[in-house]
């Protein structure tokens, strides 16, 4: 199978790999998927006191699309608001990439992965239940 | 410099050696008969090649030449030998033995024969390196038993079955051992006699001949083995397989049979000395690297590792000037990690980070070296961006976290 010149830059040259200290109170970290699966991806944002997203990393196990799908949407997001970032759909992620119909739920893990990661600094922010998700796949 | 790309994907299929090409050349333009043509030179001379290709062929496995039968590939063989000795031996019996890291082609057919109500089959398991357990062959034999298939040795990692052994409980019980030797023949030696096999399947395609024609011995005496033919037609190869003979191909499985039996023994020594050197290599450059298959009992040639926290397909792209293959979901046509990897009682997601390295006749020591390097780096991106490696470095054990699975 041939992969779209799109999927091949940023499996060559990936945007914002890295890890935020995961306890920060203004980074959300969200963990989808799973090994046995074939692919786990783990997207951290930093969202400042506005709702606003000022800056993302990625570390993703999976083929060259799960890594192109994280990796485009650490670029998608950035200065987003919270709200718009949580309507990205995974089509939008199929669309620029060229994803064949195969390589779809690669797009979908991704749209998890933004809704996991806002979801957890929300959790952090309200103050509510601060560490006790230690140990789980939403804390890396 | 090496050559760029490199191919190391010798179990999937092989280049064709050029003397094998050299042989076949005539027989596609003035020797172009049909071999089945009685009552003219063209035919003579098209019969002669295809005698003398079956005579190397035998000669390769200690056969007679009157016991090969030619067909279109090992998938053909596996099928006609499944489902000949099954619906021929109907009234005997309608058990079948197989293991479950079989080809598709075996246990594809012995599926097709249990939705028909045709057999019932037995799936025999495997040991953590592939291997299937003599005992187990044994004891599942009944007295509805008519057929043993497993294969000589496996196309993913490269497991070498005890044959002998296996040949020797179907002598004692009276039961066909059809054996899938296709990744086996020309490789390691493979003695129908010696081993007591009474059908064997082999395919050109794996040991420098050209694709599209295999063989499938069937025993002529001791016993004399029976089969229902599954294709129909003209009455070629004693009637159990019609339709002309492809005899470039066959002359081409004839020479290439010829070669191997002569280089087997130096190929394989160069070949282990090429694996071993490889597989040291990667062991030694990068940490939690897990071989796949038999550490010992292995074909010369196979070297088949799981690269923990690294997804296989990831990697293939990674290096893509090499030619390998791997056991991910991503790269097969199910969407499924390779059975056969799962088969071996690992974990789950060593299945997915599995590759595959087939060595062949020509590969060269510099390009061994290469390829280690290549995947060495590539790994160590990938794993840079892999957050299970992260987590693993950070002393998590990834089997107490909760996934979130879809
Ligand atoms: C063990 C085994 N059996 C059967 C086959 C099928 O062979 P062919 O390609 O000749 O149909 C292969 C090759 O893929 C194989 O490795």
């Amino acid at each position: 199978m041939a992969y779209s010149t799109k999927v091949l830059d940023h499996y060559n040259n990936p945007r914002n790999v890295g890890s935020f200290p995961k306890d920060a109170v203004d980074v959300g970290t969200g963990v989808v998927g799973a090994p046995e699966c074939g692919d786990v991806m783990k997207l951290q944002l930093k969202i400042n006191q506005e709702g606003v997203i000022e800056d993302a990393r990625f570390k993703t196990f999976g083929c060259g699309s799960a890594i192109a799908s994280s990796s485009y949407v650490t670029e998608l997001v950035k200065g987003k608001r919270i709200e718009e970032a949580m309507a990205i759909k995974n089509s939008a992620i199929v669309q620029e990439l060229n994803l064949p119909p195969v390589k779809i739920h690669c797009s979908v893990l991704a749209e998890d992965a933004i809704k996991a990661a806002i979801n957890d600094w929300k959790t952090k922010h309200e103050g509510r239940q601060p560490q006790s998700d230690q140990g789980k796949a939403a804390q890396g | 410099m090496v050559k760029l790309p490199i191919y190391m994907d010798n179990h999937a299929t092989t280049p064709m050696d050029p003397r094998v090409v050299d042989a076949m050349l005539p027989y596609f333009t003035e020797k172009f008969g049909n071999a089945a043509s009685r009552n003219h030179s063209f035919g003579w001379v098209a019969e002669e090649g295809v005698d003398k290709a079956r005579n190397q062929i035998a000669s390769l496995i200690n056969a007679k030449s009157k016991e090969i039968i030619f067909t279109s590939g090992a998938t053909e063989s596996d099928n006609l030998a499944i489902k000949g000795v099954v619906e021929f031996y109907k009234d005997k019996g309608n058990h079948v033995i197989t293991c479950v890291t079989e080809h598709k082609a075996v246990l594809d057919s012995c599926k097709a024969l249990e939705r028909a109500g045709k057999a019932a089959v037995t799936y025999l398991p495997v040991d953590k390196y592939g291997m299937v357990d003599p005992d187990d062959v044994r004891k599942a034999i009944t007295d509805k038993t008519v057929l043993i298939t497993i294969m000589a040795a496996n196309n993913e990692i490269g497991t070498i079955h005890p044959i002998a052994e296996i040949g020797r409980i179907a002598k004692e019980k009276g039961v066909l051992f059809h054996c899938d030797a296709t990744q086996g023949v020309g490789k390691i030696p493979v003695d129908v006699e010696k081993m007591g096999i009474d059908l064997l399947s082999a395919s050109a395609h794996k040991i420098y001949g050209p694709k599209g024609v295999g063989i499938l011995y069937v025993r002529s005496k001791g016993p004399r083995v029976r089969l229902t033919p599954i294709i129909d037609g003209g009455g070629h190869e004693r009637g159990l397989r019609s339709g002309t003979l492809n005899v470039p191909g066959i002359v081409g499985f004839g020479a290439a049979c010829e070669i191997a039996g002569r280089e087997m023994e130096q190929e394989a020594q160069r070949l282990r000395g090429l694996r071993d050197q490889l597989q040291a290599n990667l062991f030694e450059r990068l940490d939690e690297v897990f071989l796949n298959g038999h550490p010992v009992q292995r074909l010369p040639g196979n070297l088949n590792v799981s690269f923990a926290y690294v997804e296989g397909e990831s990697l293939l792209m990674g290096i893509k000037d090499v030619a390998v293959s791997s056991g991910s979901a991503c790269t097969s046509a199910t969407l499924e990690p390779s059975y056969v990897i799962r088969a071996l009682g690992t974990d789950e997601e060593l299945a997915h980070s599995s590759i595959r390295f087939g060595l062949g006749r020509f590969n060269t020591a510099e390009e061994v070296d290469f390829v280690a390097q290549r995947v060495t780096d590539e790994v160590r991106r990938l794993r840079d961006m892999s957050p299970l490696y992260e987590m693993a470095k950070e002393g998590i054990d990834l089997k107490s976290v909760e996934w979130k699975r879809d």
